[in-house]
């Protein structure tokens, strides 16, 4: 463990939390303190989720050589209001034949389970909302639980387009919920905890004074963060996974019925669901907040999560205005024939890693290249067979 | 306390009531679902965290999904997912299989030594139960996976099974 925390700025939060609520009896205490926790995570998460969508217009603009939103307020800063206001001002239709009860509950609990999956991510040394002892098996049981909702989603709208698209969506989600729970399990057989606040801990330290002790510096930490991150895009129905949605293509997919603002929470449970993955994602390989450098430490915790937070989002829109979508079958097929099995194999790679932390010297280094190579050559063996008889096309009459 | 239970226990029992009672099957199924989540949530009343988080992972998360695939792949028509007691020998096979679990839900209960203790509960780590499930019940976590395994390959040789015509004809 690094430093006590001894900064101003570290305990500020926590100071003014304290502060606020100092004056109330104990019980009142925890309860106001709770109140202030979720009200917080909703504001921050909430203005992250409006400037973000803005964030990747613009993003997306730039990449596409064009200036994206620049009409409202100073630049296009006002837009994401802009967008509230329509967004609460459109009718709300739903179809006649619609389940109503279903229709009107979908968002709702896609929501619901979205914002839960906050709770246990540990955003700071002092800002852990809830810190419980199965936090990781906590935030994907609620995140798998969006699931369902899609589902009503699709069933409700008494479309079969509808339909369709929510049965797609979750054959995508179910797929890619395996390698994203695979990925993990290393993490939790390196540190042997389940709780966040615990695997953030385990990742603290330097090796020779500038090399942080994130599992990402490992090679099964590599692999695993790069099999979480792909799950994670396609979790979060993200391009090039974007197929549930799909705008472009399938008009919306399960969406399609959906008007107003309730199309609007289904956006918000989109960002809030990339958001808590990246999070997450910080969580489990980089460290949490952890600083990168021992002479660093003096930027607070929550800044230093924030800085992760915000390369990963920016790597998510990167991705989204580089790739082209993934078709259906491609999509399965990556998933099954691809990331399970290398997943598993990454579980082998962990597994070797920790029966050979006692080689020392020239053996330091046969260990590094065993474990780099169980990385690296399955993946190319799986990646020829995935794309074996695919070779590049000759378009004759193109 | 009890009144936490009282009302976990009406959420859970009253959504299942419904859910065998409904004409619907794709309700029945969404309230299925929280049944589910009632007795994840009265595992966490019960102090069992990590067991009412797995609950909640496995059937929300996983078994609903197989439940509305099978519901939806196995009825032609959006109407047909409106099911009744209409045969009398589903009916009764049914009541008999429902008298069966049953009988034997009781039996366990009933042979199984209930110790009544009125000290804290004591602590179980997650750890605890990970060695639990991997040393003296191995075997039944082993068998537990062989079945479903089996469980698994069979319904895809059932699914597999039908002849390439059916099927396309549907509205």
């Amino acid at each position: 463990m690094s430093q006590a925390p001894t900064s101003f700025l570290e305990n500020a939060p926590v100071l003014v939390r304290d502060w606020a609520t100092g004056f109330l009896p104990a019980p009142a205490r925890w309860f106001a303190n709770s109140l202030i926790d979720i009200v917080s995570i909703l504001a921050v998460f909430g203005l992250l989720f409006a400037f973000l969508t803005l964030a990747e217009r613009k993003i997306l603009g730039r990449v596409q050589n064009r200036p994206g939103p620049n009409r409202v307020g100073w630049a296009g800063w006002m837009q994401p209001f802009a967008d509230g206001i329509k967004m609460l001002t459109k009718e709300d239709v739903v179809p006649i034949a619609a389940d109503r009860v279903l229709h009107f509950l979908a968002p709702v609990v896609i929501l619901a389970f979205s914002i839960l999956t906050f709770a246990v991510i540990p955003f700071g040394r002092n800002l852990v909302p809830l810190d419980l002892d199965a936090a990781v098996v906590y935030f994907f049981a609620a995140s798998s639980s969006t699931e369902l909702a899609v589902f009503m989603a699709g069933w409700s709208s008494h479309n079969k387009y509808s339909l369709f698209a929510a049965m797609r969506a979750l054959a995508q989600l179910v797929s890619y919920e395996l390698p994203l729970l695979l990925s993990f399990v290393p993490v939790v057989l390196a540190t042997g905890k389940l709780s966040t606040t615990g695997i953030v801990a385990a990742q603290a330290g330097w090796k020779w004074g500038f090399v942080p002790h994130w599992l990402v510096f490992t090679p099964w930490g590599a692999a695993g963060f790069a099999i979480f991150m792909v799950s994670a895009l396609a979790e979060s129905n993200r391009s090039p996974f974007d197929l549930p949605e799909a705008e472009s293509e399938l008009i919306a997919g399960h969406l399609t019925e959906y008007s107003g603002f309730k199309y609007a929470i289904f956006f918000m449970a989109e960002y809030f669901g990339m958001c808590a993955l990246s999070g997450m994602a910080v969580t489990l390989f980089l460290g949490g907040w952890q600083a990168p450098l021992p002479a660093l430490e003096f930027i607070p915790s929550y800044a230093w999560f924030a800085i992760k937070l915000m390369a990963l989002l920016f790597g998510f829109m990167w991705i989204r205005a580089t790739l082209p979508r993934l078709r259906i079958d491609q999509l399965t097929r990556l998933a099954w024939k691809f990331l399970v099995p290398l997943a598993l194999v990454n579980l082998g790679t962990t597994a070797f890693w920790f029966l050979s932390t006692d080689w020392s010297g020239p053996f330091q280094a046969i260990r590094w290249a065993v474990a780099v190579g169980l990385v690296i050559l399955p993946a190319i063996l799986l990646g020829r067979s995935l794309g074996s008889g695919l070779g590049p096309r000759t378009y004759r009459y193109a | 306390m009890n009144a936490a239970l009282i009302l976990i226990a009406l959420a859970t029992l009253g959504t299942a009531a419904v859910a065998m009672a409904g004409r619907n099957l794709l309700h029945s199924v969404i309230l299925l679902a929280a049944t589910w989540t009632g007795i994840a949530v009265f595992y966490l009343w019960a102090g069992a965290q990590f067991v009412a988080f797995a609950q909640v992972l496995v059937y929300l998360g996983a078994i609903s999904m197989v439940v509305l695939f099978a519901v939806l792949l196995t009825r032609r028509a959006r109407e047909e997912s409106v099911a009744g007691p209409e045969l009398k020998s589903r009916t009764f096979f049914s009541v008999l299989a429902g008298l069966a679990v049953a009988v034997v839900l009781l039996a366990a209960g009933a042979s199984a030594p209930l110790a009544v203790s009125s000290g804290p509960a004591p602590e179980v780590t997650v750890r605890d139960l990970g060695v639990l499930l991997m040393g003296p019940d191995a075997a039944a976590l082993l068998v537990a996976g062989v079945l479903l395994t089996i469980a698994l390959i069979g319904a895809v040789v059932l699914a597999a099974g039908s002849g390439p015509d059916e099927g396309e004809d549907a509205p």
